[in-house]
């Protein structure tokens, strides 16, 4: 469509500038040629064919040595690595009963779903404050909190293991629950004043005509109206402190408080010889959790994450 | 007068909601209520560390023990320990690699996504499953696919006759450093492409119309179209990408914890070690500090170099 357009200002066009027009219609018409179905084949679904082979792997292979019974697992002479022949639970009913696995993962969800309502309560109450009440520098305090983001934890373990310590939480999850909201809220907050954004200030403003007080105003009609940045920020925030690591490796100490990522690196890696398949069997059920919680709300996930690097 | 009464009236029933509610109504009252939870946690637990963190570097204080002031003794040291210039180096290598291969791909990841496709919401979900499974699990998961003996790569590159023997990955210096990027760049590429991929969705398709009736090639709109539109959120996204690369701790702590022969320390793992294994929390808070320069180098870098537009056109930041 665009070849037969160019060529018709082609033709309108005056002598002038017909051979540059020409040539430039000459590359047009070549790149629609190009741009059949077969290039189409060859310039967009096998590149992403392949990105999509590359980043998908390792989760194929990880299941893969998750099933396997360990004759296959270090026998590549004699069986296909890539299929399982005759899968076996034994790692997952090692992992489940002859560790503390359940407990592990009882605790990681303990410390993300309290420090992720934690994170959501500060800060919906900070966003909304910077973005609807509007006072004397507020802005000020919103670009404090979007730079403590720039902090990373890296920097803060060793201070804050000492603190942890002074603070007698030193191996509890509480602290764990108290820490991982330093690189939530300034996250959730900076999401979700771009959220209340969004949601038309008019609507306070009848309310406030109505004689309905501030506190009315947030619990009555804007936060039900922000239900979908809350749940955005709360699948950001669950998902982050479920994969959070050095704080945990830092502060945990004892085997039963340790969350899944630290447990399965410190209690499962013993020795010389790895229990690959156990290995593979934690790592399989640690990211599950993570991945339902995400494709459950895989929408909002998205959003957030493009919404909230756009804004 | 209809209209005069009834606010008053409605003011009068607020009134009846006594002190407390009234208290709430006061909106400097307010506003310290709302800011308190948030800016109380950001203090004690981010601010305070930090200066504690920057104040430790400049002691001597071991686990169990207060240290005192040495001023800069502690990197006077780091200068002078080629562990410390080896985590520099490779913490710089590191972040530069990753960043130009995790920018380059997702980029041109995100031009894929960006065609009309088939499947095209599941697809970006698949995509970022990467990104989504915790660090430590996916890092297992290379550590295995790295295995010396039951390498998959090694089996696949010998089945079809490119090699003779198992590739060593993380046992010698410079592949361990390239399988610990490659293992950076597979978890970074879905969050620069999905990213991305939501600028080149804000990008108006008139401008390319125009474009191709002025006969512009593929290249050139890209070049003078998409790549321009799209720099303030690559500014922002390479910021944060920079960080969190340079000061990166898992990945490397779950493969190869520094080795072999301390060649794939970061920053970051070699102040855990110092500091928290070794129980040299001076030196390692020093080694933590030393990271700061370099991030707000980057920062201002990445920031400058790339989100000029804004100045560029006159707009103010906002």
């Amino acid at each position: 469509m665009t070849d037969a357009r160019i060529n018709a200002a082609d033709d309108q066009a005056g002598v002038d500038h017909a051979l540059a027009r020409k040539v430039s219609a000459a590359a047009a018409a070549e790149r629609m040629a190009w741009d059949t179905r077969s290039r189409r084949m060859v310039t967009i679904y096998l590149p992403l064919a392949c990105f999509v082979l590359i980043l998908l792997f390792p989760f194929y292979w990880m299941t893969v040595t998750a099933f396997k019974p360990n004759a296959e697992l270090y026998n590549y002479r004699e069986n296909n690595p890539f299929w399982i022949t005759s899968p076996t639970l034994d790692h997952i009913y090692h992992l489940l009963f002859k560790t503390a696995y359940p407990t592990w993962l009882w605790t990681t969800m303990i410390v993300a779903v309290c420090s992720t309502f934690l994170s959501l309560i500060a800060s919906t109450l900070a966003a909304y404050a910077i973005q609807r009440l509007r006072f004397k520098g507020s802005q000020y305090v919103g670009l404090a909190i979007y730079l403590a983001y720039l902090v990373p934890p890296s920097i803060l373990f060793i201070p804050l293991a000492m603190m942890v310590n002074w603070l007698g939480l030193f191996d509890t999850s509480l602290a764990l629950i108290l820490v991982y909201p330093t690189f939530l809220i300034p996250f959730c907050t900076w999401l979700l004043i771009g959220y209340f954004k969004s949601i038309p200030y008019e609507l306070e403003e009848c309310a406030l005509i109505d004689g309905a007080t501030r506190v009315q105003i947030l619990r009555e009609i804007t936060l039900p109206l922000a239900v979908p940045g809350l749940i955005s920020a709360g699948i950001f925030s669950f998902t982050l402190s479920w994969n959070e690591f050095i704080y945990a490796l830092a502060f945990i100490q004892s085997s039963e408080k340790k969350t899944v990522p630290v447990a399965i690196l410190t209690e499962l890696v013993t020795g010389d010889v790895y229990q690959w398949g156990a290995l593979m069997a934690g790592s399989l059920l640690g990211s599950i959790p993570v991945a339902l919680f995400y494709s459950l709300f895989v929408d909002y996930y998205v959003s957030s994450l493009t919404g909230a690097v756009k804004e | 007068m209809d209209m005069a009464a009834t606010p008053t009236r409605w003011v009068r029933t607020k009134r009846e909601l006594g002190p407390i509610a009234r208290l709430f109504d006061w909106k400097p009252f307010l506003v310290f209520i709302c800011l308190l939870p948030a800016v109380g946690l950001l203090l004690v637990f981010l601010t305070y560390p930090l200066g504690l963190g920057i104040w430790l570097a400049f002691t001597d204080t071991t686990i169990g023990r207060s240290g005192r002031w040495i001023g800069i003794e502690n990197f006077e040291f780091l200068l002078e320990d080629k562990l410390w210039w080896n985590a520099v180096f490779y913490s710089v290598f590191y972040t530069g690699v990753a960043t130009v291969l995790k920018f380059g791909l997702g980029l041109w990841l995100a031009l894929l996504l960006n065609n009309h496709l088939p499947f095209k919401s599941i697809l970006r979900a698949i995509i970022l499953l990467p990104w989504i499974v915790p660090t430590v699990l996916s890092a297992i998961a290379f550590w295995w696919i790295y295995d010396p003996q039951f390498s998959i790569i090694s089996y696949l590159l010998i089945e079809t006759g490119l090699r003779d023997t198992n590739v060593d990955f993380i046992n010698t210096p410079w592949s361990a450093r390239w399988s610990l990027i490659f293992a950076n760049v597979w978890r970074g590429i879905p969050f620069v492409a999905i990213s991305l991929l939501a600028g080149l969705q804000t990008i108006s398709p008139s401008l390319y119309e125009a474009a191709m009736l002025d006969g512009t090639t593929g290249w050139q709109r890209f070049r003078y179209i998409t790549f321009p539109m799209l720099l303030p959120i690559l500014a922002i996204v390479m910021t944060f990408s920079i960080i969190f690369t340079f000061t990166d701790f898992q990945l490397v702590y779950a493969i190869t914890r520094g080795g072999p022969i301390n060649s794939t320390h970061l920053l970051a793992t070699l102040a855990f070690q110092r500091g928290i294994q070794g129980g040299q929390l001076g030196e390692g808070a020093a080694i933590a500090v030393s990271m700061i320069p370099f991030l707000v180098f980057a920062t201002l870098f990445s920031y400058y170099a790339l989100a000029r537009r804004k100045w560029q056109q006159g707009e103010s930041d906002d």
